[in-house]
């Protein structure tokens, strides 16, 4: 999967490494902002109320 | 089936990697969306006078500070009205239909234990006799820790005027704080109760 990603990023090792981290950056954004606040309210680990 | 093997791998250290940093996105993440909120309740209990606010609070605004000198001076948090899950992210959430700030009844409030920020993760901390203080726009109330107690989720009589006595007419001004227990479950509340001892009427927050 990384490999397969890796082959096809364009350049020569270090601009294929750039592009690796900014994928990567771009995934954890992603989740962070995205998909965490929509999934936290799923899984019911911090309920306060009663009733 | 090398590759195959290989990618099934790679998935899952990079499940891994997401399950750590859904993790650090509870405890950092929904911190940092409470703070932001807990900026402007506290500006807004101290811009919008009593004088302004007829009758009820609106759900979402500042009903009060609460102060747990116990749990460190720099404790202090602004109470949201509505219990919501909306409210709650943004600190203390007051039940609406339960007693105002010193009013004779119960003053309900509950708050997250490990998650925005965590406003409850200490309460378990407080003893007998320890001071909650109340600073709403019109006064301090000191409210005295009276008992703690763990109940089930379904346990609704905490937040009855009179609490473990539905139905029964109060006397009595009571605070009651819930959060959940154990911490980083959902599978029974942690209590607790305290009763009005001093009321400081102010001029100016």
């Amino acid at each position: 999967m990384y490999g397969f990603v890796w082959r096809h990023l364009p350049g020569n090792t270090a601009a294929k490494l750039v592009g690796m981290l900014l994928l990567l950056g771009l995934a954890a954004l992603f989740l962070w902002y995205g998909v965490f606040p929509w999934l936290e309210p799923r899984v019911a680990l911090d309920e306060v109320t009663v009733g | 089936m090398r590759v195959i093997l290989r990618t099934i791998g790679e998935l899952s250290i990079t499940l891994g990697v997401v399950l750590l940093l859904f993790c650090a996105y509870l405890l950092w993440g929904t911190s940092a969306y409470t703070e932001r909120h807990q900026r402007i309740l506290q500006r807004q209990l101290v811009t919008e006078p009593a004088t302004k606010i007829l009758g009820k609070i609106q759900l979402g605004g500042a009903v009060a500070l609460i102060k747990i000198p116990r749990l460190g001076p720099a404790y202090k948090y602004a109470i949201v009205e509505g219990v919501e899950d909306e409210h709650l992210r943004q600190g203390p959430g007051h039940y609406p239909g339960s007693a105002q700030p010193g009013e004779v009844g119960n003053f309900v409030v509950s708050g997250h234990r490990t998650t925005y920020a965590a406003p409850f993760n200490r309460i378990d901390e407080l003893e007998k006799g320890d001071d909650i203080l109340i600073d709403s726009r019109e006064a301090r109330y000191t409210y005295q820790v009276t008992a703690t107690k763990i109940v089930e989720p379904t346990a609704v009589d905490v937040i009855e005027p009179v609490p473990g006595h539905p139905g029964k007419k109060a006397d009595k001004a009571v605070i009651t704080l819930s959060t959940c227990h154990p911490e980083y479950s959902a599978r029974q509340r942690l209590i607790v109760f305290g009763t009005l001892t001093k009321t400081e009427e102010r001029d100016v927050f």
